[in-house]
């Protein structure tokens, strides 16, 4: 230890180590078993967990097999009638014990998630303990609420959640918490490589009295995932990871009727502008990518920086990375951590060599030997660099300049993630201009990696959908208790008697881009009612499919319009329903007009007022949730109601501002291409709706895997199994529409994604 | 080291930086809880502290034997048991002390021989609503006295009313004033209000020759905060990296604890290295901050909480 004088002269600041006493006390009741039940199961088929700091076994684990998986759904099913059926006030109760059990253990919390992931004691302390703590008590409001702000709406069931290593307590909280709180029970897997905070979570059920079986945790590899994702009385599934297993759940989970919500990985850009505070946006890079070792899903991992003021911005970067101090987790001036496996810090090497051998430009600051990275930046980085697109989960950001503002939007969006973003400008009209242009599910001004339990987070594109946090969140862990939402459907009528063909033959087209269009393959197919033919249909093909999506992309100007400006193109079109009653009636029932008009009218109604809305998070913040479009969508439509059906799907659609691509019922399809006559005549604007026949299956299976559709809703449940299966080409989120031929606000939250900004304020 | 002067730059304004002040409050937030000192670093800290000290009076009831006990203080800042307990070689003094001009003369016969410079408040501190004449005399009537710094005030309404140009020559006219001796700016933060005025104002008067920029007068509403100081801070690197020029930085006014001690040494180490915790280039501005700083080095030495009772007044 040097004496006083001798640090008088380096004014160094000396170690600070946390004691790691009392986690070590704790870890002495291994190895660990399961948590089924209200209790630990006998340890077996044990791993290993460390810590990577020190490269120290922590505590042996239990791999969990199918046989405890199953016994851990099935605690969690006999858990689920009193559990869901408990007044709100009640199940609020054992939430804030919950909240309250953490906040007394805190310190034990901290100190062992910073042991088993290798991340900064203080950024446990400081972010990850009372963030979870926080989304505690917030749900147990939501417990206690429930019943009054979600009426007609129910829990999913036994909910199986898959949760990461890079935040694992927090994630566990983002999982647990609203799930209890809508009154499901739960099976969780924690990550194989920190399964440590979820086992002394579940020493804290036992002791905040949570009724057995309402928590149950299940530790183990992906072999335990996967045995969870299939297990057939698993109601819902939670997955918060990597885009590629995100993609295996949706294959596993296709046609099961499971509720599904996924977040994934990010590599989300980091927006500087020449009149940014260029001091305060190095602070948001240290807090973006070098915050949690840059395992973080939403990192700001692309800086983007106008050119203006690229130089200077990167000689004030390069001077900050100097000052950060990378080691020991458990002392408190570390600011950068272990990483939290070998395998993870050879990924991250590998990923970096390829960056620069690419042509990156690598500057790194200091790390000691062992399980660590060094922050750092690569400079000259262009899109074509696989350190531009990969997600590397480790302390290093890419840069490259902008000229202008659309080159940012351009260079931000041009990736297949969409989960955050974060805007440095103090020009608020530009930043939420380009708040508004970024593909993200969050977007921060000013700031970055602000979280709270009231804030929905959660990402758009290949970065997964669902909500987590506020009611948004709330809302994934819910379902209607009857199934069809909203009012109660319009009686449908069946189809007309068909008409004799006189006078002038009828030809029929599909309408893309506004125009009315003959199929790719210049064919048609007879459509026929009870043996008897009633005319002929275009018989559409992918070519068809591609080309109404690439008129639908065409079409954003629609997206852009006021809720208003959408309102009057929608009651305009119900008026040209209604003078065009006489001609649909060959292929519609009257009543079924007259529902669809006054569905234009409900449509046009909502058109303008599904708001955003404003969470109340922290002081002297605005935290907006908008409702987004998602740009252009796939419909396919009932084969019931032949007009009405498509109706009821396209006009909540575009309502929304969506631009939609909607396959006509296959065995009635002339009543939705005549709408094609309607559309046309009351300004709905060219490639707004565009209308496809033909096969549906081929057509929906084209709409499933192309990459450029954000959402899909399905009337035919025939082909769940195929298009949920064939959506996560892209992931896209698939609806399968309860009732085709209701209205309600369930297809107006189906219609939009939540993009959450955050807007700190302060003169 | 030794302190070498700003000459200063020509005014000059086209990099107008806005600064976010929900992002420095928070960076202000994260910078002390990312660092901890403990044990003998503490110690160490809280010595150094010490001797970047300007221990202060500056009341209107301040009479010469108030500042004779002051000087003293000044010179044995610590008990004789606390110095040994801590190992030191010799008994810390503090960086300067500071009065008003009238009692220069007395400071400067309190301090004979002991090496600490006085510093004076002067150009009416603290509004500084005087003509320019009278408080270019008062600098000069201080300096005469015997003071080798002179903390000036600024005229806020330059910086409020964005007379740049005003507010340089001002300034400028004042270092010509103080001749050798060095001179402090006081931007009375507290009156600016905004952070971007506040790192306006620093930019200004450093171009001006401000050899110190220094965030109060103690008087205003709101005297020294991280969020302020860190943008001052920042100012200074900026205008280092234009010009070359090192410029020292003074919080002063409100800060009373050991903890606020070590904070601001926090501040200095992260935004602008290690030459910024030596009193030619940092200074904190206080008076009831001693005795809590003296109290903890107690503690550290012989393990029991202290008493204000058992150690000597400033």
């Amino acid at each position: 230890m040097p004496t006083i004088t001798e640090i008088l002269k380096t004014m160094s600041y000396g170690p600070a180590p946390e004691s790691d006493a009392l986690a070590r006390d704790w870890l002495a009741r291994g190895p660990f078993g399961h948590f089924i039940n209200g209790r630990f199961t006998a340890a077996g088929g044990l791993f290993e967990t460390r810590d990577p700091a020190k490269d120290v076994v922590l505590a042996e684990i239990s791999q969990g097999s199918e046989a405890d998986i199953a016994a851990a759904v099935e605690a969690a099913q006999a858990a689920l009638p009193e559990w869901s059926a408990m007044p709100g006030h009640l199940r609020a109760r054992h939430l804030y014990a919950i909240a309250r059990q953490i906040q007394k253990r805190e310190r034990l919390f901290a100190v062992l998630e910073s042991l088993d992931n290798g991340k900064p004691l203080r950024e446990a302390r400081d972010a990850d303990v009372p963030l979870a703590v926080r989304h505690f008590y917030h749900h147990a409001g939501w417990a206690e609420l429930v019943a009054e702000e979600f009426p007609g709406q129910g829990p999913h069931g036994v909910c199986g959640q898959i949760i990461p290593w890079n935040f694992p307590l927090l994630m566990l909280a983002w999982k647990i918490a609203p799930a209890l709180a809508a009154g499901n029970t739960v099976v969780l897997k924690p990550a194989e490589y920190t399964p440590l905070t979820a086992l002394l979570f579940a020493e804290i059920c036992m002791e905040a009295g949570l009724p057995e079986g309402v928590v149950n945790i299940v530790t183990g590899d992906g072999a335990t995932g996967a045995a969870l994702v299939e297990h057939p009385d698993v109601a819902k599934i939670a997955f918060t990871g990597s885009t590629e297993v995100g993609r295996e759940i949706r294959h596993a989970t296709a046609g099961s009727g499971k509720a599904l919500t996924l977040e994934l990985g990010g590599k989300s850009p980091f927006l500087v502008f020449a009149d940014a505070d260029l001091d305060a946006a190095v602070e948001g890079v240290v807090d973006a990518i070098w915050f949690n070792q840059g395992e973080v899903c939403c990192a700001g991992a692309r800086i983007l920086v106008a050119e203006a003021v690229a130089e200077c911005f990167s000689a004030k970067l390069r001077a900050r990375m100097e000052t950060l101090r990378v080691g020991d987790p458990l002392d408190k001036s570390t600011d950068i951590g272990a990483i939290v496996h070998p395998r993870q810090l050879a990924r991250i090497r590998d990923l970096v060599a390829q960056g620069v051998a690419a042509g990156g430009e690598l500057h790194t600051g200091n790390a000691p030997e062992g399980c660590y990275f060094p922050p750092a930046f690569m400079l000259g980085v262009s899109p074509a660099n696989p350190c531009f697109s990969e997600e590397i989960f480790g302390p290093i950001a890419v840069m490259c300049s902008f000229r202008t503002p659309e080159e940012a939007i351009e260079l931000a969006n041009n990736t297949r993630y969409g989960l955050a973003a974060s805007v440095w400008s103090e020009n608020l009209t530009l930043a939420l201009d380009m708040a508004a242009r970024i593909k993200a599910g969050v977007v921060w001004i000013n700031a970055t990696n602000l979280f709270d339990a009231n804030a929905p987070f959660g990402g758009m594109r290949e970065s997964g959908f669902g909500r987590e946090g506020a009611r948004e969140g709330m809302a994934a862990y819910l379902r209607p208790l009857d199934a069809p939402s909203g009012s109660a459907p319009e009686p449908i009528a069946p189809l007309p008697q068909p008409v004799a063909i006189t006078g002038i033959d009828r030809t029929h087209k599909l309408y893309i881009g506004g125009a009315q269009k003959r199929a790719d393959n210049g064919q048609s197919y007879s459509v026929t009612q009870e043996g008897r033919l009633l005319g002929h249909a275009p018989l559409g093909s992918r070519k068809d499919i591609r080309n109404a999506v690439e008129a639908a992309h065409k079409a954003s100007g629609w997206s852009r319009m006021s809720g208003h400006q959408r309102a009057q193109v929608l009651y305009f079109l119900g008026e040209n329903l209604s003078a065009r009653a006489p001609s649909l009636k060959a292929f519609a029932g009257g009543d079924e007009i007259d529902a669809g008009i006054a569905r234009c009218f409900y449509y046009a109604a909502w058109a303008d007022k599904f708001d955003a809305r404003v969470h109340d998070t922290q002081g002297q913040h605005v935290t907006l949730a908008m409702k987004e479009p998602f740009g252009v969508m796939g419909l396919i439509c009932a084969e019931a109601s032949p007009l009405l059906g498509a109706l009821s799907l396209v006009l909540p659609a575009i309502a929304m501002g969506n631009r939609v691509v909607a396959i006509a019922p296959q065995s009635a399809p002339l009543a939705a291409l005549e709408l094609a006559q309607v559309l046309a005549c009351s300004d709905v604007p060219g490639g707004v709706v565009n209308l496809v026949s033909g096969p549906k299956s081929d057509l929906a299976q084209t709409l499933a895997t192309h990459e450029d559709v954000a959402a899909l809703w399905s009337a035919a449940p025939e082909l769940a199994a195929m298009t949920e299966r064939e959506s996560a080409a892209n992931l896209k989120p698939v609806w399968q529409v309860p009732d085709p031929a209701a209205q309600g606000r369930a297809f107006l939250e189906a219609a939009v994604q939540i993009k959450t900004i955050w807007v700190p304020y302060g003169a | 080291m030794a302190h070498i002067r700003n000459p200063g730059a020509p005014l000059a304004f086209e990099n107008s930086v806005a600064v976010n002040r929900p992002a420095a409050e928070r960076r202000a937030a994260s910078l002390v809880a990312r660092r901890s000192l403990k044990g003998a670093h503490q110690a160490a800290w809280l010595v150094n502290a010490i001797a970047c000290m300007d221990l202060t009076t500056l009341a209107g009831d301040d009479t010469p034997e108030r500042v004779r006990r002051l000087c003293a203080k000044a010179r044995r800042p610590l008990s004789d048991e606390i110095v040994a307990g801590l190992g030191l070689s010799e008994m810390p003094k503090t960086g300067a002390v500071c009065v008003y001009p009238t009692l220069v003369a007395t400071a400067v016969k309190a301090l004979e021989g002991s090496g600490i410079p006085v510093a004076s408040v002067a150009t009416g501190f603290p509004a500084g609503l005087m003509p320019l004449d009278l408080r270019l005399a008062e600098i000069r009537y201080a300096v005469d006295q015997g003071a080798q710094e002179i903390d000036i005030v600024i005229t806020r309404a330059h910086v409020l009313g964005g007379q740049w140009s005003a507010l340089f020559d001002e300034v400028a006219a004042m270092r010509e004033a103080c001749g050798a001796a060095h001179l402090k700016a006081i931007l009375a933060t507290g009156d600016l209000s905004t952070l971007t005025n506040v790192h306006a104002a620093s930019k200004v008067a450093m171009q001006a020759g401000a050899d110190f920029i220094k965030t109060s007068t103690g008087k205003e509403a709101v005297n020294a905060t991280l969020p302020v100081g860190l943008t001052m801070c920042r100012a200074i690197r900026d205008y280092r990296a234009a010009t070359g020029h090192v410029v020292g930085f003074k919080p002063a006014g409100g800060m009373k604890t050991a903890k606020d001690a070590l904070n601001w040494q926090v501040l200095m180490r992260e935004e602008l290295g290690r030459d910024w915790l030596h009193p030619e280039l940092f200074r904190l501005g206080a008076s009831s901050m001693l005795a809590d700083i003296e109290r903890q080095l107690s503690h550290h030495v012989t393990g029991r909480y202290a008493a204000h009772h058992r150690h000597a007044l400033a």
